[in-house]
């Protein structure tokens, strides 16, 4: 996961207690170039390299999709990596980008992208 | 009845893009001409700006801002407001006469052009040695001015601070420009396909190195001028940026300020990075 800024506690806490959805924000424009996503706000010019598991988030983060599902379905099932950690992980890099404006959180379902 | 001010014209034009810039002040018109002598051109201008020149006491420290309402671009700074229609090609500007904001505006209409056609302009040096293109970038102190001091008398020199590229035959093409820096020298009003891009810093020896696309493309979108907080047109430079990327050999250039590093350029034989 790439590290992403500093999460505020109450965020990572709100996401820990209920059910997330996440959503890719439409200020921002990506692409895959060898193997990896760049994305970039078009506010602010903040530019993120996503790794293999975070672009699998990335690409899962539709706004209907709970985040732990994604990391279930996404990144458990494809990377070899302990469900526990790739929670928290997820949650983490979840928090870093939302503070970016690059990904929106909601607890309940968001519109897609 | 009255009659319209008499206008002065001339066409300036940058990287192939001819834009007629118009004023009804004789003066300015001449300040104009001087300023952009090596880029005066007898073609059809494809775009169109007019000047309306204003007292100095308007000026204010506004930073720029360029945003788009309906089609038309509004770009907005301390010393000049202008407006811009991209479908009619045909704009104004109002400034005070003088010729720094003048370059700011021409620099801002041809970043939004050339982001549309699949080009930027990048905070580099570029020069053309033996029929090929290089450009130098980095942060201010990074070495571009120190790279086009210790050039060779035979190169062309296209800029010390902006470099223009835009798509072209066979790849991208790097084209003269007329803001300069620090050198205080027009570049020459000529192209050439890129051969290569360098990042460069300063250390104890000339070396070349490799940097990963990634990382290529995050050093080019920093040093890519752009101003507009376009969603569509980000994610065109991004494209762009990409595409540049997987076409033009892009590598670290660490050098030691004497002209050998010139011989470290025209030997690197590299490729694109494999993506």
């Amino acid at each position: 996961m790439p590290g992403c800024g500093t999460q505020s506690d109450p965020l990572r806490e709100s996401l820990r207690m209920s059910e997330t959805y996440i959503a890719r924000s439409s200020a921002i424009a990506a692409r895959m170039l060898a193997g990896e996503m760049m994305v970039m706000n078009s506010m602010d010019s903040t530019f993120f390299t996503l790794n293999e598991v975070a672009t699998a988030i990335w690409q899962a983060a539709d706004g209907r999709t709970p985040l732990r599902e994604i990391v279930r379905n996404s990144v458990c099932e494809q990377f070899d990596v302990d469900p526990e950690q790739a929670q928290t992980d997820a949650e983490q890099f979840v928090a870093g980008l939302s503070t970016h404006g690059i990904l929106l959180v909601a607890d309940h379902p968001l519109e897609a992208p | 009845m009255t009659a319209a001010a008499r206008k002065h014209c001339c066409v300036v034009e940058i990287g192939g893009i001819p834009v007629s810039l118009s004023t009804d002040s004789e003066s300015f018109r001449d300040v104009l001409c001087q300023r952009y002598s090596g880029f005066l051109s007898s073609s059809r201008a494809e775009y169109e700006l007019d000047f309306q020149l204003v007292e100095p006491g308007m000026v204010s420290d506004d930073d720029v801002r360029v945003r788009r309402e309906g089609h038309e671009w509004k770009i907005e700074r301390g010393d000049f407001h202008a407006q811009w229609d991209p479908y009619s090609g045909r704009g104004w500007v109002q400034q005070t006469p003088n010729p720094y904001s003048l370059d700011s505006v021409l620099r801002i209409l041809h970043s939004l052009i050339l982001a549309a056609r699949g080009g930027f302009l990048l905070h580099a040096a570029s020069a053309i040695c033996e029929g090929r293109g290089y450009l130098f970038s980095g942060i201010s102190g990074a070495g571009k001015t120190t790279m086009t001091r210790l050039a060779p008398s035979s190169i062309n020199l296209l800029t010390d601070e902006i470099s223009y590229v835009r798509p072209g035959a066979g790849g991208y093409w790097a084209c003269g420009t007329p803001f300069a820096g620090e050198l205080a020298k027009s570049g020459e009003n000529c192209t050439a396909p890129v051969s290569a891009l360098f990042f460069l810093e300063k250390g104890p020896e000339n070396r070349i190195d490799e940097i990963s696309p990634a990382e290529a493309v995050r050093r080019l979108m920093r040093n890519i001028l752009f101003f507009a907080d376009d969603r569509e047109l980000v994610g065109k430079l991004l494209a762009t940026a990409c595409d540049f990327v997987a076409t033009v050999p892009i590598r670290r250039l660490t050098f030691y300020p004497d002209a050998r590093v010139w011989d470290t350029v025209r030997s690197f034989e590299g490729e694109p990075a494999h993506v």
